[in-house]
């Protein structure tokens, strides 16, 4: 795990990509910082921070898109497949190497609260929570984008779906406020969403029965509520929707100066979960 | 040191590789031979714990390589069919990760990786990008890479297509120094390489295993009738006077020779057991012809491959029937059908395409399987 972890560390510095993520992530870090610390006299940092999670937009599928796509493409997973390494390790090793690119361009904008300081006082712990979060909310990003690098051969597609899977998050608690409130409305979106998942749990089990079985209970469940206690449902798939918004979570940390376990928790499970379904879709290939 | 029991691999309906059950002893070459879409490739992927098979049992020194797939895999290094390189990496580069990521330990990575440089005669090309070697170098640096970590068994999947003649000979003759040291198995669809380097041969055809002993014994077991070919100047009339003299022949065809006047091409089909080599030669010596040549036609390895591989094509036709029988409750139009085509196949030779037409619902498999591998053409 170990070899290839820094054998993928070493490519994103062999190619241009971690040169580019690291100068891009930089130069805008650079200018928020420069407007709104500097020119704007801003003592806050988290400021600076907040208007750089769309950032994350570009930078992400440029980070994951050929880390699983171009092995596959490539045929190198053969090789991969064939070394004494187990599948976990091997998406581990890839996802901890984009980890590590993220992170020193995150280290480097440690040491700007530290400047500031040189010019007036600065609040360090809502400052380096804020960043922590970016950190956490690149992580679980990061996961979502080597899962669907893990879905194609095709680099293109793999960045331009992470691309729209990225902003869809971004437009989430946007779109959630378009939802409308009713709870019939709630009703039938819990119900698309259960089809949904009942499809996904089919394409991964191949079991019709087991799809279908956890469809009706959900399904059942959800009718129980519609009929006996009809105002739950109202507004509650838009809230969901908030709740599970990961760019709405890093505003707790930079407006609300809050270091929120619960999304530390959040993006970490989120970002396992994702490395979890990468494991399983890599392992996958080699029952079909 | 490998033992392979009841390997299958379905892709939903279409078995490709069915059923095979074969050992691999220590300190052999092994070739393993079959036309483009028997499942070679499956097959190795399977053996390397590429793919996963339907069913099976593959052992490897001991390990299974479903249980232990660690230890399994550390026994086996794997060139598969389209080298696995990190372009933008140098062979150096690429050599010290994959000797890492075997678990060769830290000292003395630098010795093995320049060790198998050295043998496969990358040393000069340590420094360039992988990008930009061409194909003879590159399949050398995936040799490089499968013998790194020093593997009891190197798996070898096509390794000398794409390349020129020149380059074939010394990657086979890498293949033969390799032999000396490790249990080789080379996947290949050219007869000519596998009889050149391989001690013991196997060879598949549809996913079956249809042979598997040494060169000689299996060419030897495919010998049925004694045939004689010689070439001689005399007027056609007279030759065949001659022959028909001599006890034991079945038959003969004569073609002439185009370009020159009077002289013939004979082939004679004989009786088992009889070797009429010296009686030929004296009886067209006293009458005062010439022979040109004279040998005995044994079957080349391409005619006891076509056989093998094409009765096969048969066998395996009949048994889908069967399977189709067996299936009766869904299949029932297609039970009515079988038996008739099952015969006509039997009957009437056996050239590919003809599944096609004779069973549609098969024709997309056999299209599929030929896809899987279609480099081997090149």
């Amino acid at each position: 795990m170990g070899a290839l972890y820094k054998k993928e560390f070493k490519a994103y510095f062999n190619s241009m990509i971690g040169w580019v993520v690291i100068a891009f992530l930089l130069f805008v870090a650079g200018i928020f910082v420069n407007a709104v610390n500097l020119n704007g006299k801003y003592p806050g940092f988290e400021v600076s921070l907040g208007s750089m999670g769309i950032v994350l937009m570009f930078v992400v599928p440029i980070l994951t898109m050929r880390s699983l796509a171009e092995e596959r493409a490539t045929k190198t997973d053969q090789l991969l497949f064939s070394l004494p390494m187990s599948v976990t390790q091997m998406v581990l090793a890839k996802y901890f190497a984009m980890l590590t690119v993220f992170a020193i361009p995150i280290g480097v904008m440690a040491l700007y609260p530290l400047f500031l300081l040189l010019y007036g006082s600065v609040n360090l712990i809502t400052a380096y929570s804020a960043l922590f979060g970016y950190f956490l909310l690149g992580a679980s990003l990061i996961a979502i984008g080597l899962f669907v690098s893990s879905l194609t051969e095709s680099i293109v597609i793999s960045a331009v779906v992470t691309f729209g899977a990225i902003l869809l998050c971004n437009l989430m608690s946007g779109l959630a406020n378009m939802v409308p409130r009713t709870s019939i409305a709630s009703f039938i979106a819990f119900t698309v969403v259960i089809f949904v998942i009942g499809y996904l749990i089919y394409s991964m089990t191949k079991n019709y029965w087991l799809a279908f079985f956890c469809g009706c209970v959900a399904e059942a469940v959800l009718l129980g509520i519609y009929i006996f206690n009809r105002s739950v449902l109202a507004g509650s798939f838009s809230n969901v929707m908030k709740w599970l918004s990961l760019f709405d979570r890093m505003n707790t940390f930079i407006y609300s100066r809050m270091f929120d376990i619960t999304s530390v928790i959040y993006y970490i499970s989120v970002a396992s979960l994702f490395v979890f379904f990468t494991t399983q879709s890599v392992d996958r290939r080699r029952w079909n | 040191m490998i033992q392979v029991r009841n390997l299958t691999k379905k892709y939903g309906q279409n078995t490709v590789v069915k059923g095979l059950t074969f050992t691999i002893e220590k300190g052999r070459i092994y070739g393993f031979l079959g036309p483009n879409g028997a499942g070679k490739t499956t097959t190795l992927n399977m053996l390397t714990g590429c793919l996963a098979p339907t069913e099976s049992e593959i052992i490897i020194n001991g390990h299974d390589i479903f249980e232990e797939p660690e230890e399994a895999k550390r026994a086996i290094g794997y060139l598969p069919e389209q080298p696995p390189l990190y372009l933008d990496m140098t062979p150096y580069e690429y050599l010290c990760f994959v000797a890492e990521a075997k678990g060769v330990e830290r000292g003395e990575i630098d010795d093995a990786v320049r060790k198998v440089m050295e043998e496969t005669h990358i040393i000069d090309m340590g420094g360039r990008l992988i990008r930009n070697l061409s194909k003879g170098y590159r399949q050398r640096v995936g040799i490089a890479q499968a013998m790194l970590g020093n593997p009891d068994l190197i798996i070898l999947d096509e390794p000398t297509v794409g390349l020129d003649p020149k380059q074939i000979i010394e990657i086979r003759d890498l293949i033969s120094k390799l032999g000396e040291n490790h249990t080789v198995l080379l996947s290949s669809h050219i007869l000519a390489e596998v009889s050149a380097i391989c001690d013991y041969v196997m060879i598949i055809s549809k996913g079956r295993l249809v042979a598997a002993d040494t060169l000689e014994n299996i060419r030897r077991s495919q010998v049925k009738e004694n045939s004689v070919s010689i070439t001689v100047r005399a007027p056609q009339a007279k030759v065949e006077e001659l022959l028909d003299k001599i006890d034991g022949i079945v038959k003969f065809d004569m073609t002439a020779v185009p370009g020159v006047d009077e002289v013939w091409d004979v082939v004679i089909d004989v009786d088992e057991g009889i070797d009429i080599r010296e009686r030929l030669f004296t009886e067209f010596a006293s009458a005062g012809l010439p022979l040109r040549k004279l040998s005995s036609a044994e079957p080349s390895l391409e005619e006891v491959f076509l056989k093998l591989t094409s009765e096969d094509e048969a066998a395996g036709e009949h048994e889908r029937d069967m399977a189709f029988e067996e299936d009766a409750d869904t299949e029932t139009d297609k039970t009515a059908e079988a038996p008739a085509y099952a015969n006509y196949e039997e009957e009437g030779g056996d050239e590919e395409g003809e599944d096609d037409y004779y069973v549609p619902m098969f024709s997309k498999t056999d299209s599929d399987e030929n896809d899987d591998e279609e480099g081997d053409d090149e």
